[in-house]
């Protein structure tokens, strides 16, 4: 089993997320940056279970259940600022800045 | 490990990497979350082929079904307006520092492949693929189990609360 392999392409997800994370500044988008690393960090936890047993699939559920409940909370706070600014745009966000 | 499972490990890999890079170069959001769909995707064939059909399955449902649907009713709920007016990149300074963190984070993670790691074989199949999955969550690991439908009771009310209309703002 290519294990190795496996984290390799976790971790280029992961850093695809990050710079992604990093650069972008519509905040939906920004989201779904989060949800590829999430996704990566699925990857090698699915690979380390073929070393450690299966303790590494039922993390990867409780995983995506937290990223569910991450989507919809971000989502529902990503309404309520296109409700008060009228953008997703990330630099509106300055209020706590002055 | 034979040749063909060689070859579909990498296809699905450079799928995955490659719809990846198509993802967060995307400027609509529609499109991104189209690419993601890909992403997850070929990450389910990954988990396939790393023997866990059942994490595969959960994967295509919950992620690319539901997930994602979510993420693509929020952008048709919010109207944005045409993809040349979205806001796209932050200054450049922030993508440079940007570009810095991605390759550090990269070497470091990379540093990690270093060590060998054991080879294992494919398990034999199995008739009941969801029984050892269920028995350990429901055992060893039935506490993070029950805390996170209380993390789910907890989001969705949360959700609900941020996303109502207030009366007076």
């Amino acid at each position: 089993m290519m294990i190795g392999d496996a984290l390799i392409v976790s971790a280029i997800l992961f850093t695809i997320g990050v710079v992604g994370v990093l650069t972008r500044r519509n905040a939906i988008i920004l989201f779904m940056c989060v949800e590829l690393m999430l996704n990566a960090v699925n990857l090698s936890f699915v690979a380390f279970a073929k070393l450690h047993g299966v303790g590494g699939h039922v993390f990867v559920i409780i995983v995506m259940t937290i990223a569910a409940a991450e989507a919809a909370v971000g989502l529902a706070i990503v309404i309520s600022v296109f409700r008060h600014f009228g953008a997703v745009d990330l630099q509106n966000l300055k209020l706590l800045r002055r | 490990m034979t040749p063909f499972y060689r070859f579909q490990f990498y296809l699905f890999a450079l799928m995955a990497i490659g719809a990846a890079l198509l993802f967060v170069t995307r400027k609509s959001p529609v499109s991104a979350a189209l690419w993601l769909v890909n992403v997850m995707f070929a990450l389910s064939g990954l988990y396939v082929m790393l023997d866990a059909p059942f994490v595969a399955a959960v994967q295509v449902l919950v992620y690319a079904g539901a997930i994602m649907v979510v993420f693509v009713f929020v952008v048709m709920l919010l109207n944005l307006g045409r993809p040349d007016q979205l806001p796209d990149l932050r200054e450049a300074g922030a993508r440079i520092g940007a570009g810095v963190i991605g390759v550090v984070l990269l070497a470091n993670l990379l540093a990690v492949r270093r060590e060998t790691f054991p080879v294992v074989e494919l398990a034999p199949p199995i008739d009941n693929v969801v029984l050892p999955v269920a028995e350990s969550l429901f055992t060893e690991y039935l506490l993070a189990f029950e805390l996170t439908s209380i993390v789910l009771l907890v989001a969705i009310v949360g959700a609900v609360v941020l996303a109502k209309k207030r009366a007076t703002v």
